[in-house]
Formats: C-alpha cells, structure tokens, sequence
C-alpha cells in the first residue's frame, strides 16, 4: 500500500563540502544514505531518516545537515501533524502504534516553575570550595527509635539497622535491561556506577554471569512480571532488589522485547530461547493485592537472607499515594516512582503520552502522605522521570525524595539523541541495538567516563547550590519546601506542590 | 529447637558426617522466619537432610537456603507449609507429607518438589528449573510463565487437574496434567499468550477452553517418550496411587503448544 506519510527529516547535503566518502552511509543502519557510484556521489532518502544526527556528528566535512521536513499540511490547531501522521499510519496497518523514550507531550513541566532560595546577609551561604559538603546517602529503611548505649565514651547502637544502600551522591542509574540496551551501554553504566560510589539498576533482563562478580557490589537487580534470569545468585550478587510492578512510560501494561532483539547473548541472560519475543505481562500474576505484594517482598528477603533492602517501583498514577502506603506497610525498604515523563525502549505511544502523572506532583504527595502516616521513616524514596538537570535533582529532594534515578539523561550522556526508535533495534549510536556491528561503536571506557562527569558536575552542582542555600548537608534540604517558591502556577498545583508562591 | 538426630550407629571420626546427617524440626509455634533461620542454619553446618515436623503454615521454607558453594539439602514436610513453599529455590529437594498452598516452586531454579496431596494457586510460577510433582490437583494459574533455556527445562506433574489459567504466557518447559480421576476438565482460558514449551492434558479439553494462541494435537512418538519418563517418576513418588504406567499411558493425551513464539509480532505499527 502506498503509505500517504511524507518524511519527517529534509537532509540537506553540502555537494562542495562532501567528499564522497561514504561514511554517512556507513553510520547509517536505516539505510538513509547511498553512494551512486555513476554519478559519484551520495544520495540521501529522506524518508528513512530518523533525526538521529549520528551522520551530521560524524561527517568528517561538516557536510550534512538534518532538519524537520519543512512541508506541512495545512495549518490546523487540532489536527497537528503528527495526529494526522499516527493516524494514515494506523490506517495503513492497522497496528498499535510504538515508540521509544519518554513523554515529548508538552505537559507543563513543574521544575522549571520552581525556583531554589539562597542565603542573603543572614544564615550565611557556605563555600563548598572550603567546606565540606554531604551529599552521601542512605537508601533504605531507618528505625523508628534508636537505642544506643555509651560505655567509656564508645557509643554503640542498640537497635537493629535494616540494610542500607549507600550513594556518595543522590543519583542513580535507573532500571535499563541488557536486551533493550547494547551490551557495551549495560556495562558503561555498571563501570560509572562502581567508579562513582552509586548503583546502576539491571532493569528486567538478568546480570550477565560474567558482570556479577565485579559489578555485583553496585548493582540493584530487578524482579519484574517477566522473570527473567533470575535465580538465588543473580539475587544475592546484587546490594538491593528491586520489585519493578510499573514504570512511568507505560503504567499498567507490560513489556514486550521484541524477538529481533533477543540475541544469543541475550536470550542466554534471561534465560529464554533465542529469538522468542520476551513478554512482560502486565501485572505479576502472583500479586493481585498488597498481601500478595507483601508475600513477595519476604519471599525476597528469604531469598537474600534479609541483607538487601527491597525496593518497589511504581508509576505516579492518580491514587498511587495510597497505594504507595500500602506498599511501605507491605514491608518495602524503598519506593521507586516512575513519573509521566519516564523513558522506555518501547511502549505504545497511546500510553506514554497520556498515562500517569508529572513526578513533581508525585513526589510530594507521597512525602506528605508517609509523613502524615508517621511512615516516612520506614522507607526511601527514589524519584525518576524526567530529571534533566542538576536542579531538577535538587528540587526533587526538597520536594521530599530521597534521591533520583536518571534513564534518559545518562542514555544522552552517552550519545543519545531522544530520536525513538528504540525498538528499532537500528541504534546508530550502539546505545539501544543488538546488532554487533553497531553496538561495537559504543566504546565502554569512554561512555563510562562521559557519564561519570555527568555525576561529578551534578554533584559539584548540587553542593553549589546547598551552599547557596546555606545547607551543608543534603539531608536537611530533604522534604524541607521552604527553600522552594513557584512561578506562574495555580493555587492548586502549589497546594500539591506543598510550596509558596515566589515572593510569599 | 533444631536437633541432629542420630540416624547411623556407626561411630568414629570417618563417619561423624553421616552420624548428624539427619537433623529433625519441631515446627510447633515457629514463625515462618525463625522456621528459616533454623533451616539455614543445618544447611551451612553441613546437614543434608532435615525432617520438620508440625508444619502449619510457615511460608516460603527452602527459599533461604542458597549458598555460594551451592550446599544442596534434603527435606521433608510434615504438616501443611504456607505459600511460597520453595520459591527461588536452588537444587534441594522438598517432600511434602500433606497438602501445600499457593504459590509453590515461585521462580524456582532447580531442585525437585513432591507433594503428597494437593496444592494451591499459582503453582510452578515462572519456574525455570527443576521437577514439581503434585499428588492430586492444583488450584489457579498454574505453570505461568514457565520458561526454558537449552538443557534447563522445568518439568511440573500434576496428578490430578488444574482451574483456570493453566499455562498463561508459558515460555518454556514441560507441563503433565494427568487427571487420573477422570474427572472433566474445568479449566478454562489455557494457554493464553502461550509462547513456548508444552502441555501434555489427559482427557480431553473443547476448543473454547483455550487461548487464541495454541493448537491441540494428538502426540506422537517423541511425546510419548517424554510422558514415559515423567509418568513413571510420578508412580515411583506416589506408589500409594496404585495404577501401573500402562493404564496410564493407554489413555488419550493432548498435546498443546504455541502456534508461535513470536505471538504479538504483527500488534504493532510505527
């Protein structure tokens, strides 16, 4: 059938500048470039273009330039282009449409309606240059009384402490699977992990029997619908374990690898034949209430002999703060919440653009419900979804995280250019791909090191701006609101916010 | 409190081993974790085999015994073990004398299962590994989500029948219900989103009981083969049964598999 979707990219090639070296076509797994050898020169197919830029960064002549098609259909404010695009293609196949990454809907984004205070004359601002700053972390549940007792100035604690992840800084790695990812960005993420003194999360797809040993000791592993490759080692190589029952990209349906990506490797990883689609189903079928959940988080516990903390992550929907609570009482050791603006290798666009809710709003309901349940204590919270910057980092704590989880960013720490098509399994920038031939270009020492100057600038960041705030420790800005103000927002959404208006 | 019974009379240093070998538990008044912790203890003092006696609802017993030397366990049940009895469990070998609850063999790795009476929902979840023997039947979503890797093939046997679910998303393995009882099969929606492995039904099934997604044949030789294995292993644990592997395998089997393993692959557009 002839498909009515013009392309979304113009390729606009400098003939003076291009040499003719076919190393556009090369980068391109799409199939976008050709060289036609009788005219000698390339040949550009404008539809195959995903907007990737993987030929514009690597053109050695500066010669290509990629843009959004300038054509348009008429002007119409409810029938945008892309509604009319999803649409002909829909008709065309008949299928659920799908993408990749997070959200790009333009929900309001409530960090950038937040703005951060400072010390001024009083309460004196703190150099960080000068001073130390604490921004170490502790992920995990802390007790309700602590008994200690002084013998001959020695202070020894009483009460038995619940394991505990440490993080030099409030910033983890979110869940991605070895299956959605290339294995060389799998790795990059556990090498900057351990490098960093923070965790990388497995996501659903098992720990390569040859990572567990060296990367083990700054893993959290993941137990999703799917199960797949888990086993007691998998469970205990790890420092924590996750218990993945939604994610802000596609809250309340499951996941679905599909069999192109399932390689020899992969397939060995989770422990499935090659090739077979890997089905997440949407819930646990052995969770259909908090009990059940309950049930999981000791079989857990059992399982790792009650040395790891046991986390649980969510999606930020409409009533989840009460489930949340259920959750603490379920005996979680922390809670992940997966706002609207989550990432994901794949999931039907219907779903990532209109399930779930903004992580700010998420983020403080939940503070103030545990709080308000005398809770809070029994639980951590991880906050994901959307964080993009050093600030959005900051003003989720304040808002009463924990610490956060970033996917997204440290995909584009690495090179990513948000251009959806993770389920391609085409990846140019050998982040999201199987295929050796692009994943070989993603070299892990240098992806590593990219995203460990990504924590060391936050975290640097961060120390600025507490110091700023006359904070020398990142756990007295936790939950603390009144070093947020909003700009521009509704009494409501402040009210949920839990913040003043700025000047207030 | 845990003892090492002595099992052996002989004596001397050679055989101090095989003198504690068997330990046995009085489960009475044991919560399900000081049960465990007991357990673990045997294991990592080199107990091979332990009797627990007066079981009555301690849940998932044989989940913490995962070492990294792989210290390996026998034991026995008596009483009712609560749910997840086995889950995550890793090459050790449990018998129940007595009927379990839901959620038996959860994720489980390897080992085998025996159970001398019934079991709940939620039986052989996400098994990966290992043999599951059930006397008589077995409640809800049983076998979901099974799944193989090569020579790593979970086998769950179920004497009696299933309800409804049976094998849902199933990836891999092999599944036997026997119906020994002739009784009619209730169970309906089998197979849904099936993607892999096999269910072998004694009796028949009409077509509305099943998932869209599997096919129904009569076996063949090499199915025939596989069912002569596990039915005569499940005669040699359940010898109270009384019938012979003749009258059993004389009787009609269905074999159910995936139409494709790749079930969803033309839902999408993009």
């Amino acid at each position: 059938m002839k498909s009515f979707v013009f392309p979304e990219f113009q390729i606009i090639r400098d003939e003076e500048k291009c040499g003719q070296c076919r190393g556009c076509e090369r980068q391109c797994a799409f199939g976008t470039h050709t060289y036609d050898p009788v005219a000698d020169r390339l040949i550009s197919d404008n539809y195959k273009c995903v907007g990737c830029q993987r030929c514009v960064i690597f053109c050695p002549k500066d010669a290509i330039e990629v843009r959004p098609t300038p054509s348009f259909y008429r002007p119409n404010a409810s029938w945008s282009r892309e509604k009319l695009e999803d649409l002909k293609k829909q008709a065309e196949t008949g299928g659920v449409i799908l993408t990749g990454s997070g959200n790009d809907k333009p929900f309001r984004i409530y960090w950038d309606h937040i703005v951060l205070n400072a010390s001024q004359v009083t309460n004196p601002s703190i150099d960080p240059l000068r001073e130390p700053m604490e921004l170490r972390t502790f992920l995990g549940a802390k007790p309700d009384l602590m008994d200690v007792s002084v013998k001959d100035g020695d202070v020894q604690i009483k009460t038995q402490l619940s394991p505990n992840l440490m993080v030099q800084t409030p910033i983890l790695f979110s869940a991605m699977s070895y299956g959605a990812i290339s294995y060389n960005a799998f790795r990059a993420l556990a090498t900057a992990a351990c490098k960093s003194g923070t965790y990388f999360n497995t996501g659903e797809g098992g720990l390569p029997h040859e990572m567990r040993a060296e990367f083990g000791r700054c893993a959290i592993v993941q137990v999703a619908s799917g199960r797949f490759g888990i086993d007691a080692e998998y469970l205990n190589c790890a420092q924590a374990v996750e218990i993945k029952v939604g994610q802000g990209a596609k809250p309340g349906i499951g996941g679905h690898l599909p069999g192109e990506k399932v390689s020899a490797a992969v397939a060995k990883t989770r422990m499935i034949p090659l090739g077979t689609d890997a089905i997440s189903p949407a819930p646990h079928h052995d969770i259909y209430s908090i009990e059940d959940l309950a049930m999981l988080i000791s079989a857990l516990k059992e399982a790792t002999n009650y040395e790891k903390p046991i986390s649980v992550k969510i999606a930020a929907v409409h009533n989840f703060a009460a489930i949340a609570s259920g959750i603490v009482r379920a005996g979680a050791d922390i809670i992940a919440i997966d706002g609207l603006r989550g990432g994901t290798g794949t999931a039907p666009k219907v779903i990532r653009d209109n399930v779930g809710i903004p992580i700010e709003l998420a983020i403080s309901s939940l503070d103030r419900r545990l709080r308000n349940e005398g809770i809070r204590n029994k639980c951590s919270i991880i906050a994901a979804g959307g964080i993009r910057c050093s600030s959005d980092v900051i003003k989720a704590i304040a808002l009463g995280a924990d610490a956060v989880y970033i996917g997204s960013a440290a995909l584009i720490a690495m090179g990513c250019t948000l251009c959806q098509k993770c389920f391609s399994n085409k990846c140019n920038w050998g982040i999201c791909t199987q295929d050796p031939r692009l994943s070989g270009r993603l070299n892990v020492d240098i992806a590593s090191q990219r995203l460990s100057n990504l924590l060391s600038a936050w975290s640097h960041e961060i120390a600025e701006m507490l110091g700023g705030m006359g904070i020398n420790a990142l756990e007295s800005l936790r939950g603390n609101r009144d070093h947020l103000r909003g700009v521009g927002l509704y009494e409501w959404e402040l009210d949920v916010l839990g913040i003043k208006g700025a000047g207030e | 409190m845990a003892r090492a019974a002595a099992s052996q009379t002989s004596v001397g240093a050679d055989h101090i081993e095989e003198r504690i070998a068997v330990a046995e538990i009085d489960a009475t008044g044991l919560q399900t974790k000081e049960l465990n912790d007991q357990l673990r203890d045997l294991l990592l003092s080199g107990i091979k085999k332990v009797n627990i006696r007066n079981v009555c609802g301690q849940r998932y017993i044989g989940t913490r015994l995962y070492t990294p030397e792989h210290l390996r366990m026998e034991i026995e049940i008596f009483g009712t073990p609560g749910n997840d009895l086995a889950a995550f469990l890793y090459g050790h070998k449990i018998t129940v004398h007595g009927n379990a609850q839901d959620g038996v063999g959860n994720t489980m790795d390897g080992g085998e299962v025996i159970v001398k009476g019934r079991a709940g929902d939620v039986l052989a979840f996400s098994m990966r590994g290992g043999e599951i023997y059930v006397r008589d039947n077995c409640g809800y979503r049983t076998a979901l989500h099974m799944k193989e890797y090569e020579d790593k093939k979970p086998v769950l046997v179920v004497g009696g029948c299933t309800q409804d679910f049976l094998g849902e998303y199933m990836a891999g393995g092999i599944v036997i219900i026997l119906n020994l009882l002739d009784q009619t099969h209730k169970a309906n929606f089998i197979g849904t989103g099936m993607h892999g492995g096999v269910i072998y039904l004694r009796g028949q099934v009409e077509p509305d009981q099943l998932g869209g997604q599997v096919e129904v044949t009569a076996i063949e030789e090499p199915d025939r083969s596989i069912l002569d294995r596990y039915v005569s292993r499940f005669l040699e644990r359940f010898p109270e049964i009384g019938m012979s592997q003749r009258e059993i395998m004389q009787s009609q089997f269905y074999r159910l598999k995936p139409k494709s393993k790749r079930p969803y692959s033309n839902l999408y557009t993009y």
